[in-house]
């Protein structure tokens, strides 16, 4: 066991699974010399040279086109997108390409590239560096994508993600890039299955579904709200594609109440999609209806007025009396 | 060639003809630019002060079998267009026009190069030995792929313009690392006699129109940066569906390559001798590790876009009766011919396999399978995927829901066998 940061244990991450197969090699913008924007690659090119360190140039669909054809040679890239509102350059390829690509050729190709896209807000940023575009690519089939909360879990995502045969899509929460937390190097333990979803905190009056930068928050609503005397339940998804229903299930059965929080806007978001299938799964189970709480429907804010729009403590815990309340 | 040359926009000719050859200039290029030709329209052989090295490796059987698979491939596009026309297939992308740019390029690969088709590359499947029955599954509705390029090494057709000009050069990088990783493993086990694996490079095939997309620009820059052994072929077939040429590029379109600092070379199209002896040249140069080359072969589409196109709302038919006396099988016969190469005889042998050929198709098309949905669950992802399972499951029971029951069976049974095979009701 040995403490580090989420920035540590990804660069960690990396650093293994360039040293046990010669075919991974990291891709994206600034990513050598500087170690990337959030420096999560710090090191890795003094270390492993720039054949496996790659400094691209500055195209988003360069960089996953080129590592769908790295992929369609036997490698395993791992592209870093510098930021969450820069993906859309490669969206095209990511969606109609990297997705699609085994399911076109009848199952003969495999695409196992890693996408890593530091997102969400909080970080006092200016325009296009502060979303959270995940529904987006959750709705495309082909692509896997899972988010860590924490350090541990960040280790051990990023080389599972190397290892999946599918396209995964990291999502990593910016925000906590510097929050630290144990990681033990030898075992995932609990984490060894990265689409699986994990009780975090066990409750029995309400469920608070969360991921990625949302899992903190969630946990001290939780602490909150047991000054009042409830007992919340507190679930980090993991994964977004897929999603662990059954854990998502089980837990709702057990509370009778659901309220499903995350960053992106609460339209045609993730939160939608849970409500839906755990009213079809569990429903007569249900106190109240399941609550989302997420982003407006608006372009990401300005940074003076995120705080506004980011869901925070006293939000989870409006939507948790609204739950309690019926 | 400066700012000069670039072909004009404006026009003050009043003859009609020279009107024409004017916009024909104007949108296809000037002539007057540099561009690699040696067997002229007439049929006569001229000489390049570097390619005519790589012509002269051409023996009389190389060049019967251009011809042939120019013929072969030809065919292959008239009965496809028929099938289309009969319902069989839902679209066909013909080629006619092109097959010297598809046969010359295709036939300087080697079995170790990596092919990156667009769609409409029949000529170059053909030289890759895959099965052109196989291309059809994609036109009848029955596969979005439809051959497995592991087995040819002839990548699955594109339909997103460019996207698969990115995914060549990143193929090109990993030959380079494989050479590289291979390089090391001899180093380290100096006793070790292993056969030396041949150099390899890719080839990405593309349209003028798709020139224009951000994809082609990027998978230059990335191809430049890491000197990626990689062969751009634009086939300059003058039409992106409705739109010219001159609407996508005011410079030959070759021209680009000297922006990204590597070479580009025009080549008449239409001459699959030029074209053979470039491509080889750009091959043999990438993958000798110098990098990559762009190739624009300049030719032209002859027919429609597609079966859901009609050239008349936008192009004068003079313009293909121009293009109509460039006709690559036409140069290439008539050198046949004149150099005692190829007689009657021969020439009717072709015929002969072409409709061979033909008639395969048609019968293999109507033959192809309908596949069962439960393959395209099985194949969204390579690992096993809970929400795929969940869907599946559900599909099962509903369609068991349709499963014939006694009352059912005293019905007619269903006409179309393909029902009877997957047990899905539709
Ligand atoms: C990204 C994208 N945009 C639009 C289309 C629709 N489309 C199909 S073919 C075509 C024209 C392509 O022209 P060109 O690249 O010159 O190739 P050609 O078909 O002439 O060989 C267009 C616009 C497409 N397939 N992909």
């Amino acid at each position: 066991m040995t403490t580090m940061t989420i920035a540590k244990a990804i660069n960690e991450g990396l650093r293994a699974t360039l040293d046990n197969n010669p075919r991974t090699l990291l891709m994206g913008e600034d990513i050598g010399a500087l170690g990337g924007v959030y420096r999560v690659t710090d090191g890795l090119l003094a270390e492993f040279g720039a054949d496996r360190v790659v400094d691209t140039p500055l195209a988003e669909s360069g960089i996953i086109g080129t590592a769908i054809g790295l992929a369609l040679r036997g490698y395993l890239p791992v592209c870093e997108i510098q930021f969450d509102g820069f993906v859309f350059p490669g969206f095209n390829q990511i969606t109609t390409q990297l997705a699609k690509m085994h399911a076109r050729s009848n199952g003969s190709l495999t695409v196992p590239v890693v996408v890593r896209i530091p997102y969400g807000g909080g970080i006092g940023s200016i325009e296009h560096h502060s979303e959270s575009p995940e529904a987006l690519f959750a709705h495309t089939a082909g692509l896997r994508i899972i988010t860590p909360s924490n350090a541990h879990d960040a280790y051990w995502m990023i080389r599972q993600a190397v290892e999946c045969q599918d396209p995964v899509i990291v999502f990593e929460p910016k925000r906590r890039y510097w929050l630290k937390g144990e990681v033990n190097t030898d075992s995932p333990g609990a984490s060894a299955d990265p689409f699986k979803a994990h009780v975090l905190r066990e409750g029995t009056d309400a469920t608070v579904v969360a991921y990625g930068p949302l899992v903190p928050v969630a946990l001290a609503a939780a602490d909150a709200a047991a000054e009042d005397g409830h007992s919340i339940e507190v679930i980090d998804l993991r994964s977004i594609s897929p999603i662990d229903f059954d854990t998502v299930t089980a837990s709702a059965k057990k509370t009778g109440r659901l309220v499903v929080a995350h960053e992106a806007p609460t339209f045609g978001g993730i939160g939608g999609e849970i409500a839906a299938r755990i009213s079809e799964r569990a429903f007569l189970s249900l106190e109240a209806p399941v609550i989302r709480v997420g982003g407006f429907h608006m372009p990401y804010p300005v940074a003076k007025v995120e705080e506004d729009y980011l869901p925070d403590i006293d939000r989870i815990l409006e939507a948790l009396d609204r739950s309690l309340a019926y | 060639m400066g700012a000069t040359h670039l072909p004009s926009t404006e026009f003050d000719q009043t003859a009609a003809d020279d009107q024409l050859e004017a916009e024909a200039e104007a949108q296809l290029g000037s002539p007057a630019e540099p561009m690699v030709q040696l067997l002229a329209p007439d049929g006569t052989l001229g000489t390049d002060p570097v390619f005519s090295a790589y012509a002269d490796r051409l023996d009389g059987k190389k060049l019967r079998g251009f011809y042939a698979d120019m013929a072969k491939i030809r065919r292959f596009d008239v009965e496809a267009t028929a099938l289309q026309r009969q319902g069989q297939l839902a679209l066909w992308v013909p080629l006619t026009g092109q097959e010297a740019a598809q046969i010359g390029s295709g036939r300087a690969s080697q079995p170790q190069d990596y092919i990156f088709p667009t769609y409409r590359e029949h000529g170059v499947a053909l030289t890759r030995n895959v099965d052109l029955a196989e291309l059809l599954r994609q036109f009848r509705g029955v596969s979005n792929g439809g051959w497995n390029p592991k087995d040819t090494n002839f990548h699955l057709y594109t339909l997103v313009l460019a996207a698969q000009t990115p995914h060549a050069v990143g193929y090109a990088m990993g030959i380079q690392r494989d050479q590289k990783l291979a390089a090391a493993a001899v180093a380290a086990d100096a006793a070790a006699d292993r056969p030396a694996e041949p150099k390899a490079a890719v080839m990405v095939y593309f349209g003028d129109g798709a020139s224009s997309e951000g994809d082609v620009h990027e998978s230059m820059v990335f191809a430049a940066s890491y000197n990626a052994p990689v062969v751009f072929f634009c086939q300059n077939n003058h039409w992106a569906i409705s739109v010219p040429s001159s609407v996508q590029t005011r410079i030959p379109l070759s021209n680009r390559a000297k922006g990204y600092g590597f070479p580009g070379i025009r080549v008449d199209g239409n001459d699959a001798i030029a074209v053979h002896a470039v491509t080889e040249w750009a091959l043999e140069h990438a993958r000798e590790g110098n990098g990559p080359v762009l190739i624009e072969a300049f030719t032209y589409r002859v027919g429609a876009h597609t079966t859901a196109d009609d050239p008349t709302k936008y192009r004068e038919s003079a313009e293909e009766t121009l293009w109509r006396a460039k006709d690559p099988l036409d140069r290439l016969e008539k050198y046949l011919r004149a150099q005692g190469l190829a007689d009657d005889a021969y020439f009717d042998q072709v015929k002969a396999d072409g409709d061979e050929l033909a008639a395969y198709v048609r019968k293999t098309t109507y033959d192809l399978e309908t596949p069962d949905i439960r393959t395209a669950f099985a194949n969204t992802y390579v690992e096993a995927h809970p929400l795929v399972a969940e869907e599946l499951a559900w599909f099962e029971e509903y369609s068991a829901g349709f499963a014939e029951t006694p009352e059912h069976s005293a019905e007619p049974s269903s006409p179309d066998p393909d029902d009877a095979a997957t047990g899905v009701a539709r």
